[in-house]
């Protein structure tokens, strides 16, 4: 079949194209094509390394040192870790509280808006999502403070309610519990939500109808094919607000009063004072709760929900 | 049971329902849900509308705390204040170094993870996800630790550092939920045609990714102008504009601030907008011109097979 003009099978073979029925010509050595995944990763897991990872034992290193920032010295300094846990007990134990309550307030509020959009959205699934992301657009801290200005006690709420009569002139909502709690529901239902979504948003509507073939009325659907498939998802949720929830000192400073302390304003204001050892103990805690809860999360479930929801 | 009551096209139950459980079942569906949703994302746009309508209140001095009359007086002078004007422009010049610094880093361990199996996969993996899932105080009080440690100066550096720091992850996860979703025998057929590796990824790989690179960049803009904690730790002298608005709270928020707010809000939503509605646009672009070549040479495909 060989005629001027076309080359010959040999030349064909040797210039590393495959031919038609052939065998497959391996061409590139394969080392190579092992080393290709680390290059393209390395930068960006360097910088990783360099800045998230080398920090936390800096961290620890220092809450183990004694002394103000300048004069630190590593004492081994377990004390730092005690002392800091006695003295801000009621701050942790709060913090912990605050955290709990606003998880699963979010959680209510946000599961049946979840299955709204992964249900019932249709074609404007997208558009929803788009409104629930919206408030990520404003600056968080602006929303914060746009919180406490719609809450002020004499308000444009409060005060025409107390104008009208309808509320005692000595109610307030600012500087209580109530006000830092709701501030925090308010800024993390988004990453409630979403994470529930991608879970709810992955079942597959012929298991529904299965459910109903097999008789199951709409509550027992629920009960037994569409809560525990979106488990993942609340427990991603869960990881997603619970922990930022824990280490937040912004809805606190700026919407809560002397008795709402959390142990995020504590931990700044002894970095603030230079007592960095005092300060990186308290965080590093912080951290070491997020690792073991994190691995037991990973162990349990994978990174797979969390990771597919930030890229949302 | 009669036939009318039967929406054509939704599935019914198999086996008797009374009506009044159904009718209360479809008010679940139609009425109660929907109503409820709306309310709560209305609940969650409910500050940015304060923030909108504030901005165009018309307040005798810096505070703006409650409504005094209608103005545009601060949509024509945003930039009147010099240190609110300052923190912007530095908060702006930040993000988009990070962004045009994270974009390539993120989008290419992105690739590495959609694309490959290697050992360490899984480390990374988690690497992404603890960075992810860390409380914004750790990461802050870690690296003020270390930059103090280093005598590193605070301030601009260090924030851009921390900045890019918080940020590849999210690129990276978008960039490897979009490689997992499409069909890389693409890039075995380049190669197949004789395209080294570069070539294959400049005209194959790069331009499928680009979509969730976009995507992933535009999100660490908005990550990096928005962030507050992190930047509040490592800052030094320097103040962003999340650190002047936070800032300003003990004297009063001018309007100017509300002004901001609101174009940032409304950049941020076009871009939104747009980047989710150019793909459906290309693709449909190219499906017609798809549909044109093989209607203009019908057989291009079958006849060297046969």
């Amino acid at each position: 079949m060989s005629t001027s003009g076309v080359p010959s099978v040999d030349e064909i073979v040797k210039s590393g194209i495959p031919v038609f029925g052939g065998e497959p010509v391996r061409r590139k050595p394969n080392r190579r094509k092992k080393a290709v995944p680390y290059g393209l990763a390395s930068s960006g897991v360097l910088w990783l390394l360099v800045f998230f990872v080398l920090p936390s034992f800096y961290m620890l290193y220092v809450s183990l040192s004694s002394g103000l920032l300048g004069t630190q010295q590593f004492t081994w300094q377990w004390s730092n870790y005690t002392s800091q846990i006695t003295e801000f007990q009621s701050q942790l134990i709060r913090s912990l509280y605050y955290a709990t309550v606003v998880t699963a307030l979010t959680l209510v509020v946000a599961y049946p808006l979840a299955y709204w959009i992964a249900f019932y959205g249709g074609r404007r699934k997208n558009t929803y999502l788009l409104l629930l992301l919206l408030p990520f657009f404003v600056s968080f801290i602006i929303r914060t403070v746009e919180w406490s200005f719609i809450l002020a006690d004499n308000g444009f709420v409060l005060g025409t309610l107390k104008n009208w009569g309808l509320l005692p002139k000595s109610f307030k909502v600012l500087s209580t519990a109530t006000a830092v709690i709701a501030g925090m529901a308010y800024n993390f239902l988004p990453f409630t939500a979403l994470p529930v979504y991608v879970a709810l948003e992955r079942i597959d509507p012929k298991l529904l109808e299965a459910g109903k073939d097999l008789y199951a009325n709409p509550a027992t659907v629920f009960r037994k094919v569409i809560w525990p498939l979106s488990l993942p998802g609340v427990f991603a949720a869960f990881l997603l607000t619970f922990v930022p929830a824990v280490g937040d000192y912004v809805n606190s400073a700026l919407l809560g009063g002397l008795h709402t302390t959390m142990i995020g304003q504590i931990i700044q204001s002894r970095y603030l004072n230079l007592d960095y050892p005092r300060g990186a103990a308290l965080s590093f805690l912080l951290m070491a709760v997020l690792l073991i809860g994190g691995i037991a999360y990973a162990k349990a479930l994978g990174t797979e929900d969390v990771l597919e929801t930030a890229a949302r | 049971m009669s036939a009318a009551a039967v929406p054509a096209g939704v599935a019914q139950p198999a086996g008797p329902v009374e009506p009044i459980r159904r009718a209360r079942r479809r008010s679940l569906r139609s009425f109660i849900l929907p109503t409820y949703s709306w309310l709560v994302l209305i609940y969650l746009m409910f500050p940015i509308f304060v923030m909108i309508a504030f901005s165009f209140n018309n307040v005798p001095g810096r505070v703006n705390a409650k409504w005094y009359g209608f103005t545009l007086l601060y949509w024509r002078h945003p930039f009147l204040l010099p240190d609110l004007t300052a923190s912007l422009g530095l908060s702006v010049k930040i993000a988009i170094l990070a962004t045009v610094i994270t974009a390539p880093m993120g989008a290419l361990l992105g690739l590495a993870l959609g694309r490959y199996r290697f050992r360490g996969e899984g480390a990374v993996n988690f690497l992404l996800f603890l960075n992810i899932a860390a409380p914004e105080i750790v990461l802050g009080t870690g690296l003020l630790t270390m930059f103090a440690s280093m005598k590193f100066s605070l301030g601009f550096w260090s924030i851009l550092l921390a900045h890019i720091m918080f940020c590849i992850a999210f690129v990276a996860v978008t960039v490897r939920a979009r490689v997992v979703g499409l069909n890389m025998s693409l890039e075995e057929a380049a190669s197949d045609l004789g395209a080294d590796a570069l070539t294959t990824f400049r005209l194959v790989t790069l331009p499928l990714i680009m979509p969730a690179v976009v995507a992933g960049a535009l999100l660490s803009f908005a990550l990096s102008v928005d962030d507050f904690i992190i930047t509040d730790f490592v800052r030094g002298p320097s103040i962003t504009f999340p650190l002047y608005v936070s800032g300003a709270t003990k004297t009063g928020i001018p309007p100017q601030v509300n002004v901001i707010g609101t174009i940032l809000f409304l950049v941020g939503v076009f871009f939104a907008i747009v980047s989710a509605i150019l793909p459906t646009l290309k693709g449909r672009r190219e499906a017609k011109a798809i549909r044109k070549d093989r209607d203009a040479v019908p057989d291009a495909i079958g006849i060297p097979m046969r």
